[in-house]
């Protein structure tokens, strides 16, 4: 499956799948990388190192900071793959770059094609956009 | 990406370092936005000076270490800090420390310090048609519906790029095009009596961000006459259930004389017709516990967006002089605390119990009291947030409803327009 590459990069972890939107500020505690949206089918879950599919974002502009953050705790998804771009994740990524910290792959999946992904499955995903199950 | 020969010179240093790294994000974001060319800015409202961690100020350090002067007006968000009240924000020394390296940073780039999400009623007011590059989901939501100004949703950091720059990724809703209304919602067969409450527009907000976003919505059978406070609570809830950045109340904002106009020359295929159980349910939602008439409550928070000198005045008036029971907040910006000092109107808050909260809010840092584990509000932004980022429960009312739980210590709530 390969995806359309929104930042390059490469990323092996286990996918964490969502098709609830999920708004990053206010869904995500930025210290620890847990899901902490009531409504959100993995409240609870860290996102360190995983492979995060999301269907849609939803909320706040400062969902940006806090991938920042999340990127400076170390506590950062390995990838995010979303249904649509999402510019406001993207920044805090390349903010991230300008102060010298780790990259991490964003790229555009459409849900439909996410869906054939399942949650705890370990992936790879190549600079090219592949991702592949390991 | 077509970059003009004066980006060409900020992108190549010619303007300092600062401007140049900011370019370099407003070019690669632009990128990100599918953007071909980038807009001139005329003002800039930040929302990126709100402490989440060391990241962000690192950054804000960074391009003032750099010597980064804004280009264009800039206005400045709410922080973690209330700046003029000590002892209201219970954020630990280290956080505060940080809080305060971060506005030191942003002050130093030429910011404003206005510390507000509502900057449109603090004075900075983009005319029709005029390109800004605006952050914090209320406040874009607002410059582009209620005044008609162009921005997109940015992200934070992008905003004070943008500030230094001049420029924006010329996409999203700086383009014609994207300001088109794409659906119809038909609000004329609610009761009029629902469509004069003042708490029927952030539950509004809260139903069209859910259900609509993605499309610009023009709605129609509103009052024409529907005063500003009202727009920005529909605008806030909108934009935080469905991260909508632009609507459109045919007959009241200014792209919307008649619904051809609004969907750029004919009316929206597709329409809506809201009915009471919309409504209902959009209310329901927003209340995050099911609670029964008279169970104790142990605060009141309001003012999300920042509460104007009208929405003051209201609180004072339902107050009349009577003492709260529990904590009530009341989050403003300094742009209204300043003018409260001298009229008696503080004093009349100081009397009732209430407390100011400025240049910050309840949402955002610490400042509700321990072990409260009911808080009432009547913003539709503050009840998306509260659960999510307090850990506290919360109950919607209307402005009265929230004074007269506040005065008993226990919910009082006429839910008999929702029933």
């Amino acid at each position: 499956m390969t995806a359309e590459i929104v930042i390059p990069g490469t990323a092996r972890g286990p996918v964490l799948r969502s098709t609830q939107p999920l708004s990053f500020w206010g869904g995500v505690d930025p210290a620890t990388g847990a899901i902490t949206d009531p409504e959100s089918e993995h409240c609870g879950t860290r996102l360190a190192g995983r492979i995060l599919m999301l269907a849609a974002t939803r909320g706040s502009s400062s969902s940006s900071s806090v991938l920042l953050e999340l990127i400076v705790a170390g506590a950062a998804p390995a990838a995010i793959i979303l249904g649509q771009i999402d510019a406001i994740l993207g920044i805090g990524i390349l903010v991230a770059r300008e102060l010298g910290y780790p990259s991490l792959p964003l790229l555009r999946l459409a849900s439909d094609a996410q869906a054939r992904f399942t949650t705890g499955a370990v992936v790879t995903v190549t600079e090219d956009g592949t991702i592949a199950c390991m | 990406m077509q970059i003009t020969a004066a980006e060409r010179v900020t992108l190549e240093g010619g303007h300092g370092q600062a401007a140049q790294r900011a370019m370099r994000i407003v070019i690669e974001s632009a990128r990100l936005m599918g953007a071909t060319s980038l807009v001139p800015i005329a003002s800039a409202h930040i929302d990126g000076c709100l402490y989440h961690g060391k990241g962000g100020v690192l950054f804000a350090e960074q391009l003032a270490a750099e010597r980064g002067h804004v280009a264009i007006p800039t206005t400045l968000n709410v922080g973690a800090l209330d700046l003029l009240h000590h002892g209201i924000v219970r954020l630990p020394p280290e956080a505060r420390a940080m809080a305060e390296r971060m506005r030191r940073a942003y002050e130093a780039l030429g910011c404003a310090p206005s510390w507000t999400c509502a900057p449109y009623q603090a004075g900075h007011r983009p005319s029709l048609g005029q390109h800004v590059a605006w952050g914090e989901s209320n406040a874009i939501v607002f410059a582009n519906s209620v005044l008609g100004a162009r921005t997109a949703r940015y992200g934070d950091f992008l905003d004070i790029c943008c500030a230094l720059t001049a420029r924006a990724p010329f996409a999203g809703l700086h383009r014609d095009e994207a300001r088109h209304a794409t659906l119809a919602i038909d609000a004329s067969h609610l009761s009029t009596e629902l469509r004069n409450e003042e708490a029927f527009y952030p539950v509004l907000g809260a139903w069209l961000g859910r259900e609509t976003a993605g499309d610009v919505a023009a709605i129609i059978g509103l009052p024409e006459d529907i005063d500003e406070d009202r727009l920005k609570a529909l605008g806030a809830a909108a934009a935080s259930t469905g991260a909508v950045g632009l609507f459109h109340v045919v007959g009241r904002t200014p792209e919307a004389p008649d619904l051809v106009t609004a969907g750029g020359g004919r009316a929206p295929a597709r329409r809506i017709t809201l009915t009471g159980d919309m409504l209902r349910s959009a209310h329901a939602r927003l209340s995050t516990r099911d609670v029964a008439a008279d169970v104790a409550i142990d605060a009141v928070a309001i003012g999300s967006p920042h509460l104007s000198i009208a929405e003051i005045q209201r609180l004072v008036d339902c107050l009349a002089g009577r003492r709260t029971r529990v904590p009530f907040y009341a989050c403003t910006g300094r742009h209204v605390s300043e003018v409260l000092e001298g009229d008696g109107r503080q004093a009349a808050l100081d009397v009732s119990g209430v407390t100011l909260v400025t240049d910050t809010c309840v949402v955002v840092t610490p400042i509700l009291p321990d072990g409260a584990g009911l808080v009432m509000t009547n913003s539709g932004k503050f009840a998306h947030y509260m659960k999510p980022n307090t850990g506290r429960d919360v109950v919607f009312g209307t402005l009265a409803d929230c004074v007269e739980s506040a005065i008993a210590g226990r919910l009082i709530r006429d839910t008999r327009l929702w029933s």
